[in-house]
Order: structure tokens, then sequence, then C-alpha cells
């Protein structure tokens, strides 16, 4: 089944002195229930531009999205978004951004609260439920930001370059952790999470045959080729802006659970890098010149 | 973090060092009249003052007036709080009509508050209403500038991202625009609260039976120096301790600013 599809679609904006820019021409793209599928292109390419109309914030110019084969109109009811930069709420504490979704939903408050308190404890932050956002580390944050964006169990999960903020440590930790609650949906308990947040090696339970519906669909975008065939089933790559559209669609063959500390070395790896990077060489190359 | 105890210490040599310079200003001033470099009946003493002082607070005459002052500020402040805010809101909400209202605010902001006392006088006469319109006219602008720039500035990523989580029009005004515009309005309570004093004074001074204003203003009426520095010590003591007030209510609220 296709949970998300872009036929045609095409994105214009008016620019400050009065002409018009084409983000975005005629980008076709289906992406199966339960894949976790990565886009990649140079900056200005229009990678967030089509995450946003597949949230439903921008509306696309022409061409049409369809989310579980139904025509979106509006915001994306089946999707979350994890946005780039910091986007918890500052006056509200960790436990109340983590049940935020549920509130707004109209949850009573204490069964809201009693299940924000169990994801708090699936992203190890129980002990900082009451902190502000501002007291934590960019780490933490995000992993804040995470269990906002899962407590709602929403099939689609977006995310447009999550944890570029971070450091190059604390964002593979990160990715971990995005991988685990995306690979094993009830979450690893005991001895595996406590190895999980030791951050020695990642301890993932024997992949059980796991149907893949039950998976969420992730679209993550990203400037970062290691990180997106790192995660991803396939990577999309775009071109270079203005008019971007889809170059490539590369399957991403590696075995799940993947373990991020070692994988980066891995001849496989290292293989699909050569060939994908061949081809956003000349993008990157491309949108050097442009700018 | 920063040891709480190093901080601690701090705090106490910075109010030894307030203290200090009180002291020593209000030294040299009883100093320079004694020896007769300054004439006691343009510039008082303050040990005359201090007598005044007591004075009024053995006989009780300073609360009658010191509560009035408050009063008015008090509900000055409340009125104008409630217009700016309910007003910057609408408009920062309604681009359209900001557009149309523009200049005329502006206009309005431009009037001394002044001019417009014998105007309140003539309009609300002596009681302490027409001081609460002065002080609202200053409260008004503060509130409302800062409400509209805090609902305008309101992130956009948070906005979204709140939408994206399923708020409805009404939850993102009451989930995000509100705490964003508050933020603004707690910063800005200090200045409101001063302006509200200064209205109130303002008022009395021009026309009123009781109050600080009026205090001042009648110690002046009979070249009563005193009387008129007297009357300043106990507003300037009162903006000091109010302000201190305002300061902790302000820390709580904004608690969660880093």
């Amino acid at each position: 089944m296709t949970a998300l599809e872009l036929e045609s679609v095409s994105r214009q904006f008016v620019t400050p002195d009065g002409g018009s820019y084409r983000a975005l021409d005629s980008v076709s793209l289906a992406i199966p229930a339960g894949a976790f599928v990565a886009i990649v292109g140079p900056s200005g390419c229009g990678k967030s531009t089509l995450l946003n109309i597949a949230a439903g914030l921008v509306p696309p110019s022409s061409g049409s999205v369809r989310v579980d084969g139904e025509a979106l109109s509006g915001l994306n009811r089946r999707a979350t978004y994890m946005f780039q930069q910091d986007a918890l709420l500052p006056w509200k504490n960790v436990r109340e951004n983590v049940a935020l979704g549920l509130v707004l939903a109209g949850v009573a408050s204490a069964d809201a609260n009693a299940r924000a308190n169990e994801w708090l404890a699936r992203v190890g932050l129980s002990a900082f439920a009451a902190h502000y956002p501002s007291q934590l580390s960019g780490g933490m944050r995000k992993r804040v930001t995470m269990a906002q964006n899962w407590i709602l169990d929403r099939g689609m999960l977006l995310m447009d370059e999550p944890f570029s903020a971070l450091d190059v440590h604390t964002r593979q930790r990160m990715e971990t952790e995005l991988l685990t609650l995306w690979e094993a949906p009830d979450g690893y308990h005991g001895p595996e999470r406590a190895a999980l947040l030791r951050g020695t090696k990642i301890v993932a339970r024997p992949f059980q045959g796991r149907d893949r519906q039950e998976r969420k669909t992730v679209v993550f975008v990203t400037h970062d080729l290691e990180e997106a065939i790192a995660l991803a089933d396939e990577v999309v790559v775009l071109s270079a802006g203005p008019a971007s559209h889809v170059v490539a669609r590369h399957p991403v063959a590696l075995d799940r659970p993947r373990d991020l500390f070692e994988l980066r070395t891995s001849a496989a790896f290292i293989d699909l890098y050569r060939s994908l990077w061949a081809v956003l060489r000349d993008e990157v190359i491309k949108s050097q010149r442009n700018a | 973090m920063k040891s709480s105890r190093a901080s601690a210490t701090r705090n106490g040599v910075v109010l030894a060092w307030q203290i200090a310079v009180g002291a020593i200003a209000i030294a040299a001033w009883q100093t320079l009249v004694t020896l007769g470099l300054l004439d006691a009946f343009f510039v008082s003493r303050p040990s005359d003052i201090a007598k005044r002082l007591s004075t009024w607070v053995v006989s009780g005459s300073l609360w009658g007036h010191l509560a009035t002052t408050l009063e008015e500020s008090l509900l000055g402040l409340t009125v104008g709080a409630a217009l700016g805010i309910s007003l910057g809101f609408g408009f920062a909400r309604s681009p359209m009509v900001a557009r149309v209202f523009d200049p005329y605010i502006k206009m309005l902001n431009a009037v001394p508050r002044v001019v417009l006392a014998p105007l309140f006088l003539l309009w609300f006469g002596l009681g302490i209403w027409s001081k609460v319109a002065l002080a609202v006219t200053l409260v008004f602008f503060v509130m409302f500038f800062n409400t509209y720039q805090g609902v305008r500035d309101a992130d956009k990523v948070l906005i979204d991202n709140v939408r994206m989580l399923g708020a409805s029009e009404r939850q993102l005004v009451r989930h995000v625009l509100i705490p964003s515009a508050l933020t603004w309005i707690f910063s800005s309570l200090q200045t409101s609260l001063g302006f509200a004093m200064v209205g109130a004074v303002v008022g009395e001074y021009l026309g009123a039976t009781r109050g600080l204003g009026y205090v001042i203003a009648q110690a002046e009426g009979t070249f009563d120096t005193t009387g008129v520095f007297a009357g300043m010590t106990v507003l300037g003591v009162v903006v000091v301790i109010v302000s201190a007030g305002v300061s902790r209510l302000e820390r709580w609220l904004l608690r969660w600013k880093a």
C-alpha cells in the first residue's frame, strides 16, 4: 500500500523583488507504507518544501498529494513533523510538551500525563519531566521531540534534518534512538535499554519478523548522504534548485537492525555511498555554481 | 553552574554599596545645608524631612493618601492592561484593521498626557477616576505595543509544530499565541507599573482632594519644600518596594526562561 503519493507536484514562490521562483518542478514520488525513505539533495533544492507539501503546511502550486490513497486537503492529519529547529514550547515543561498532542486531542490530563510518563521512560528522560526545554541539552530536546511525535502514534513521520544542529556523536546516538523506536515499536527494555542508553553499542533484540505494516512510514530529509544511507530503506536524490526534480531513487539493501556504530565502515555501506555520491556530487557542483 | 554562595556574597556587596551611596548622599546634603552652602528654604534638609515623615506616620495622615494613589495606580494598570492586551491581540490577528488604525494609534500615543489631564478632570471629576483615566492612557500603549509585537513575533516553527500536533485555531491561540505575548507583557510590567503611578500622581498634582500628588502640590503651594521632599521620598520608597515585588513575580512567571 502507498502511504504517500506525490504526482507531478510543482511549487512556485513569489520572490521579494516580485519575480517567481520555481522550487519544485513536477516531482512524482510514491512511498510505500512502513518504509523509511530519505530524501537528499544539495542545500536550497526544495527538500523542505517537498516535506511541507507532504505535511499540508504548504499547498502545491500544481499536482496532487495523496495520503493513504486519499487526496490531501489542509493539514496532513496522518503525520507528525519533526522540524530542524527546536519546536518544543518553551513555557511548557518536558512532560507537558510530550503530552501536548494528546491534550489537544481532548485526552483527560491524568491519562495524557500517564502516557507521557511512559514515553519519557522510553526515551530515558523520566528524571527530567519537570524541567523546561531551556534546561536540557540539544540531544535531550530531540528525544523529547521524538516522544512528542511518537505519542500520537500516527502512521507517518516527516523529518526535516532533525539532527543537523547536533554534534557528531550526539547525532549518531539520536539516529540510533530513532531507528530503535522505528524498528521495534514496542521498545527495548531491561538490559537492552540500559546498554542503549550507555551508548556503547546498539543491542538490538533479535528482529522478530515484525510486519512492515506496523512500522511508521518515515520521510527523512537530510543533506547528509551518509545519514541517509545509514537510516533509510531507500534514498531519493533531488536535483539542485531551482526547479528541483527527482534524479535518482536507490534502494538500500542493508540488514536490519543496523548497528550504526559499525555500519559506516562496512563494505556494503561504502559501495552504496560511492554509487549514490556519483549522482549527488553532480547536483552539489551545480548548486554551488548557481549560488 | 556558578556556586550560589559566591552570588550571595556578591549580592551582599552590592547591597552594602547601595546603602553606602544613599548614606553618603544624605550626609552630604545635611552637611551642605548645615554649613550654609545650600539654603534650607529651597532644598530643605534630610533631618527635617525625616521628622516630617515620622509625623505623617505617627498621625496616620500618610496612609489615606498613599492608599488613594495605590488604588488609582492599580486600577489604571488593570484597565490599561485589559484594553491594551485585548486590542493588541485583535490587531495582531487582523492585519487589515491594524493597517487602517495604525496612524491613529501613533497620533494618540504622541499626545502628551499632561495635556489630557484637565480634560479628564472635566469629564471624570476631581475623584479617583480622572487619575485612573490618565494612568490608563499611559499603560494602554505599553501593553498594546507589547501584546501586538508578542503575537506577531510568535515563532513560526512553534505554530507549525502545534498545528501538526492537531491544534485547532482556538488551541493555537491558547497554547502558543497567548503565552508568546505574555512573555512580552510580563517583561513590560515594570514599565507599565511605573507609568501607572506617574499617571496617578500627575493627575492628583493637577487637581485632587487626596493622594500623594495632592500632598506634594499642597506643600508646593505654601513653599513647604520639606513637605515636597517628604512626599517624593514616600513615592520613591513605594516604587522600589513594588518593583521588587514585580521582579519576583516576573521571575516566577518567566521561570521557564534559561
